[in-house]
């Protein structure tokens, strides 16, 4: 192996590792502000999120405006696992455990999500992911069990500044992974014209079916860190206004590219907290911002374009 | 009997509201393809505009019931205008989440303006009329009634005058129309104007029959109305009529059967049910796509 190769095959794992260590210490010891420390693991939450959107609504061009209802099953999934299954005296390290298993469960809906994405295109399967969303938020507030409308009580806080920076870097690097794969081209061709990619021999169910259940999975997560970092729950915390949410993220930074989406979670979650003494009227100013970045950036701030560090080495010399 | 004489009215007046709002998404889809996410928080405008005018102008319900629907349908131009005209030739996406952006937008600001549920005073004496078994409110027969007019008026225009040959036209070939001497930025603006107008009504009843509103109340009620017009088959305005109707029947039926808070549930269902065996809605054409 030539030296160069194995040190672009190291880099992911040697990043993964610093971070993670200086993560963990910066939580552990007291490093940091309490405060910035929260505002870091928000913005590490909404970055999985968009990054997950983005996929379905960037890159496969399909319009999903239901993904808190993934966020929602992630959630319930994990916390149900942390507080009744597991116990803690189990030990912390059964939480990334939990976090997967959500993970895993809203991959699965993923999956029944992807089926009418077959037949149905554009507004119609806006439609469907908007039903998916309230389904599942109806479901919740009826089940006596999940706490019902009153949310779900009892969970530790179990999500550390190291866990949020594990998965978003996991996030990053699957979905960078994922988007430079045959599949991930796929993906694109779909979102530029299904009916050319079908013919070119792309098989458009599978690489929608594994982006629906990929782009599900990273919410799921996200879902789960989000429920062990605020210590309650409640249908409400996953309802439209929640997807809209994301989605004024992944338009706010930029479709089909993950530079836009670190850079729309980031702005978004910042600029939000910087209005935060503006009360009730911040949330007047953000979708005014948004509006105003549609007219004059109608893709975003880095639309369809991507960060040089995002690129694989074989990608740059096409 | 009675009891199912009894439900089948407020099927109607659920069905009636529904379809006025859904009428408003199916008619600025028609024209510009674009999905206003807006509407829901136009018909909660109305439903504020509406409070306005009867607590401060002290206006009796009709008066209050035009101008509300006259500034509904300048808040819709204004939308319009401000925001998606801009859009006109951006990708549609973009489009669309400036709609969202726009609802996201006014739901605020009507609530820093106002944090807490307001209390509409009645406007209209609520009488029971006993019709056999029946009983029938004067705000429930005002409700159908006010709402089959309207959008009988309205399909009137559609099918049968000039602007509604136009709004037709937009929809069927955006692209050749302005070359037969059809303004289609009047027409557009005025479609706004129709479709916010009639959203301001139904605000006006809504609040007419269930007396609080708050910021938020469009957000649900859009949804529903917007499914109405999908069910329906968007960019149909007869459809989305029948949509409406066809929302209220389901949704007043569950909770004939099963506990209220089962409604969503079973709404959603029926129409992601519907969505598989007719991709397009009832009414709805599918269109071709050219190669």
């Amino acid at each position: 192996m030539k030296a160069a190769t194995f040190t672009k095959v190291l880099t992911a794992p040697v990043i993964l590792l610093a971070g993670c260590t200086l993560s963990y210490s910066a939580g552990n010891f007291n490093l940091l502000d309490r405060y910035i420390e929260l505002i870091v693991m928000y913005i590490g939450i909404n970055l999985i999120l968009t990054l997950s959107l983005n996929l379905v609504n960037g890159y496969m061009g399909e319009f999903s405006v239901g993904h808190a209802g993934f966020m929602a099953i992630g959630a319930y999934t994990s916390s149900i696992l942390t507080v009744t299954v597991f116990s803690l005296s189990m030990g912390a390290w059964i939480f990334p455990l939990a976090v997967i298993a959500g993970g895993l469960l809203s991959a699965m809906a993923g999956l029944i999500v992807s089926i009418p994405s077959f037949k149905t295109r554009g507004d119609y399967l806006a439609i469907v992911t908007l039903a998916f969303n309230m389904i599942v938020k109806s479901i919740i507030e009826n089940v006596d069990f999940l706490g019902g409308p009153r949310g779900y009580l009892g969970i530790a806080k179990l999500t550390s500044l190291m866990w949020v920076f594990f998965f978003s870097f996991m996030a990053l690097w699957v979905i960078r992974n994922f988007v430079y794969s045959n599949y991930g081209r796929g993906m694109v061709s779909i979102r530029e014209d299904e009916t050319a990619a079908l013919l070119m021999g792309v098989d458009t169910k599978k690489v929608k079916i594994l982006t629906f259940m990929l782009s599900s999975f990273f919410a799921g997560v996200a879902g789960a860190l989000y429920a062990h970092l605020l210590q309650f729950i409640s249908p409400k915390s996953f309802d439209i206004i929640k997807s809209t949410e994301i989605l004024i993220m992944v338009y706010l930074g930029g479709i089909g590219s993950i530079a836009g989406s670190v850079l729309g979670a980031t702005v978004y979650t910042i600029l939000i907290e910087l209005l935060r003494p503006m009360g009730i009227w911040r949330m007047v100013i953000m979708p005014l911002v948004l509006v105003l970045l549609m007219i004059f950036r109608p893709k975003g701030i880095t639309g369809l374009r991507e960060f040089k560090w995002f690129i694989p080495a074989a990608e740059k010399k096409l | 009997m009675s009891y199912l004489v009894q439900q089948l009215l407020n099927m109607l007046q659920l069905g009636s509201l529904y379809a006025l709002i859904a009428i408003g998404y199916t008619m600025v889809y028609g024209v510009l393809s674009l999905i206003n996410f807006a509407h829901g928080d136009l018909f909660m405008l109305g439903a504020f505009l509406f409070f306005i005018v009867i607590t401060l102008l002290k206006l009796p319900f009709i008066p209050a019931l035009i101008i509300t629907t006259a500034l509904s349908a300048c808040m819709g131009v204004l939308t319009e205008r401000l925001a998606y005209r801009p859009l006109r030739n951006a990708p549609k996406m973009s489009a669309i989440i400036t709609a969202l952006g726009v609802g996201v937008f006014l739901e605020n600001f009507t609530l820093a303006l106002s944090p807490y549920p307001q209390h509409i005073p009645e406007t209209v004496t609520n009488r029971a009329w006993l019709i056999g078994n029946v009983t029938m409110s004067s705000i429930q027969a005002m409700i159908i009634a006010v709402s089959v007019t309207l959008m009988l008026i309205l399909d009137f225009i559609v099918k049968k005058t000039r602007f509604g040959m136009a709004i037709r036209a937009i929809s069927w070939d955006r692209v050749s129309v302005p070359l037969m001497g059809i303004p289609v930025n009047r027409i557009i603006s005025q479609t706004f104007a129709l479709g916010a107008g009639l959203g301001g009504a139904a605000g006006v009843m809504y609040s007419s029959a269930y007396p609080v509103i708050d910021p938020y109340m469009g957000i649900m009620v859009g949804w529903k109305a917007f499914i109405s017009a999908v069910v329906g088959g968007i960019g149909n305005v007869r459809g989305a009529m029948l949509g409406g109707y066809i929302l209220g029947t389901v949704e007043i039926a569950v909770t004939m059967f099963l506990p209220s808070t089962y409604r969503d549930i079973v709404a959603f269902t029926l129409l992601l049910i519907l969505l598989i065996f007719r991709p397009h809605g009832i009414l709805g054409v599918p269109r071709s796509v050219k190669l």
